[in-house]
């Protein structure tokens, strides 16, 4: 094993990582209920006059709730889409499997921008005009990844006996997948919705190019941040929407184990034991 | 599942019957026929649409009224290669993503180690779960806290100056953007890496041990080989995705200075070009073209990976 001066020089590596990624994320949770306009450090005092005051912006509703209804579309699609295309593959062998999943990653392997600007050139030429409808095709398209990973990983990990068993005693096709499968595979199917939702809430690099007129709450930050305007209700609004993204990954890694979260495609085993 | 059932009930509901016991005899169609909304959706829209972008990106617009002009040239190519400015921009973009994955593979490799190989389950577990959550937590956000940072009055210089030092004012800079890619994108390099750390039987250190080989060797000449496809996984992230955005070079990227924290000389990216065309300057066809820098690069990049084993890793 390492020696003591390794160890203990790996463990403060460690926590000087550890501080590096949680530092901004807790500091941006602190700046949400600085008591001034301006955004400087130290803050000089605490309140709440912020939230309410961004819960009262109509420009943020109305964002907010573009952004749910967009996540809910999304993740729907991708739902089904996503567990049909993981039992299909799991079920099959076929020499085109592995091109088939690779198809299924490359809206997440290939930088945003270009999957962005493919929908909207898809769009135009098809006379489509952009609205939350090119938003929710826009965010499905990444998302069913996320569903399809979680599922067939589940799917893999399931015992095909217990399938089999249920068939020889007598329960046909559907019944089987009612009692049988579909318990197995509840959480696997749950967490990958759950994924989906975070992903697509959180997006601004496709939905730029899919969204019209209209603004997502991502599109509504970045309009924000880079004019430099109402930065008292972006700190609020990054707060919010750092809870509603972290929220569901630790639902579903809970779920899943951990691993079905990685996000990283299936590059990680959850820690052992 | 070669067993086929004893009491199956025979054609309960007498529509579905034939249609199920169809199903049941060709066994392959049922798993075709789920494959077929999906893959339908990829083909039709996904598919599609990438087509659709090479295409586009060998039109040219007609410069006076902005329409596109759907003649086959190859002049948005040839501005591409032949003008400095574009290809500095290109250079930059790969420059910079080569240095965030350098940067996040140099910071990640003795967490994700301690991880693995030092640190008791418990520890473990709550490590794994401390690098999900800035994995997934809002990317906006994240930049955002940085631009707070870096901010002339940010906790950096406020934190600078209560222990003597100098403000660094590096807000807006190619510095900003370098750390704020690297801080980003680190989890995406963590968590691959520790899986291929977490793989390296302990019995091979073991092994190197009796043959006489002492910890540091045994970490260079075993370990580190065989966590090698792991950081190139996690490399194809880090790089793919600072290569492809815009969004931080808009919020943290500087104007373009000579001195140090402007390394790069600006901080336009390939994404801000495209960007730019799809929007104000209305010039998709050049956009399109612009798109396949990254593409053909990322395919590239992808090959190497491959041949490093990275795809045995993911």
């Amino acid at each position: 094993m390492e020696g003591t001066w390794t160890k203990l020089a790996l463990r403060i590596w460690a926590a000087l990582i550890l501080l590096f990624l949680f530092i901004p994320i807790l500091l941006i949770l602190l700046y949400a209920f600085n008591t001034s306009n301006i955004e400087s450090w130290p803050i000089p005092g605490l309140t709440l006059k912020w939230f309410k005051a961004t819960w009262e912006d109509h420009e943020v509703r109305t964002a907010l709730l573009l952004s749910l209804q967009a996540g809910l579309g999304a993740t729907a699609l991708a739902l089904v889409l996503g567990s049909c295309a993981a039992f299909a593959i799991h079920r099959m062998t076929f020499f085109g499997r592995d091109v088939v999943s690779l198809l299924f990653v490359l809206p997440l392997a290939l930088p945003g921008i270009i999957t962005g600007i493919a929908l909207r050139a898809f769009f135009h030429f098809n006379g489509v005009s952009l609205s939350i409808w090119t938003i929710v095709v826009g965010h499905t398209t990444f998302c069913i990844v996320v569903v399809y990973n979680n599922v067939l990983a589940r799917l893999r990990r399931t015992q095909g006996s217990l399938v089999e068993a249920a068939m020889d005693l007598g329960a046909n096709g559907f019944q089987t997948f009612r009692d049988i499968t579909l318990p197995l595979i509840s959480t696997a199917v749950v967490a990958g919705a759950m994924l989906a939702f975070a992903l697509s809430f959180d997006e601004v690099i496709v939905t730029t190019f899919t969204a019209g007129a209209q603004n997502t709450l991502p599109i509504w930050i970045f309009g924000a941040i880079r004019l430099g305007q109402r930065l008292p209700e972006v700190n609020v609004v990054v707060s919010f929407v750092i809870l509603v993204t972290i929220i569901p990954v630790v639902i579903a890694a809970r779920l899943t184990g951990g691993g079905g979260a990685a996000r990283v495609p299936a590059a990680a085993s959850p820690p052992r034991g | 599942m070669a067993v086929k059932t004893l009491g199956r009930p025979r054609a309960k509901g007498g529509a579905a019957g034939p249609l199920q016991s169809l199903l049941w005899r060709w066994q392959w169609l049922r798993p075709a026929l789920l494959l077929v909304p999906p893959l339908a959706w990829f083909v039709v829209v996904y598919l599609t649409s990438l087509v659709l972008l090479l295409i586009t990106a060998f039109w040219t617009i007609d410069s006076f009224t902005s329409q596109i002009v759907q003649v086959w040239n190859v002049e948005n190519f040839r501005t591409i290669a032949v003008d400095p400015t574009y290809r500095l921009i290109v250079v930059r973009t790969v420059a910079l993503a080569a240095l965030v994955t350098v940067t996040d593979a140099t910071l990640a490799f003795p967490f994700a180690y301690f991880m693995a190989r030092v640190a008791s389950r418990r520890t473990q577990t709550f490590l794994f779960a401390a690098v999900l959550l800035p994995l997934w937590a809002s990317y906006l956000a994240r930049v955002y806290a940085w631009i707070l940072i870096l901010n002339h009055n940010g906790l950096l210089n406020w934190s600078l100056q209560s222990i003597g030092l100098p403000p660094a004012n590096i807000g807006y800079s190619n510095v900003a953007m370098w750390i704020v890619f690297s801080y980003i994108w680190l989890p995406f390099m963590i968590i691959p890496t520790y899986a291929a750390l977490e793989r390296v039987p302990e019995s091979l250190l073991e092994a190197a041990a009796d043959l006489g080989a002492r910890r540091w060797r045994a970490v260079r000449d075993v370990v580190l080989p065989l966590a090698m496809p792991g950081v190139v996984a996690g490399s194809i992230f880090t790089f793919s995705l600072t290569l492809g955005d815009f969004i931080t070079p808009i919020l943290i990227g500087g104007a373009g200075g000579k001195g140090l924290r402007d390394f790069l000389g600006g901080s336009t990216f390939i994404g801000n070009v495209i960007y730019t065309n799809v929007g104000i300057a209305s010039n998709v066809p050049f956009a399109a073209a612009l798109a396949t820098v990254p593409v053909v690069i990322m395919a590239v990049y992808l090959l190497g990976a491959k041949r490093l084993g990275a795809f045995e890793a993911l």
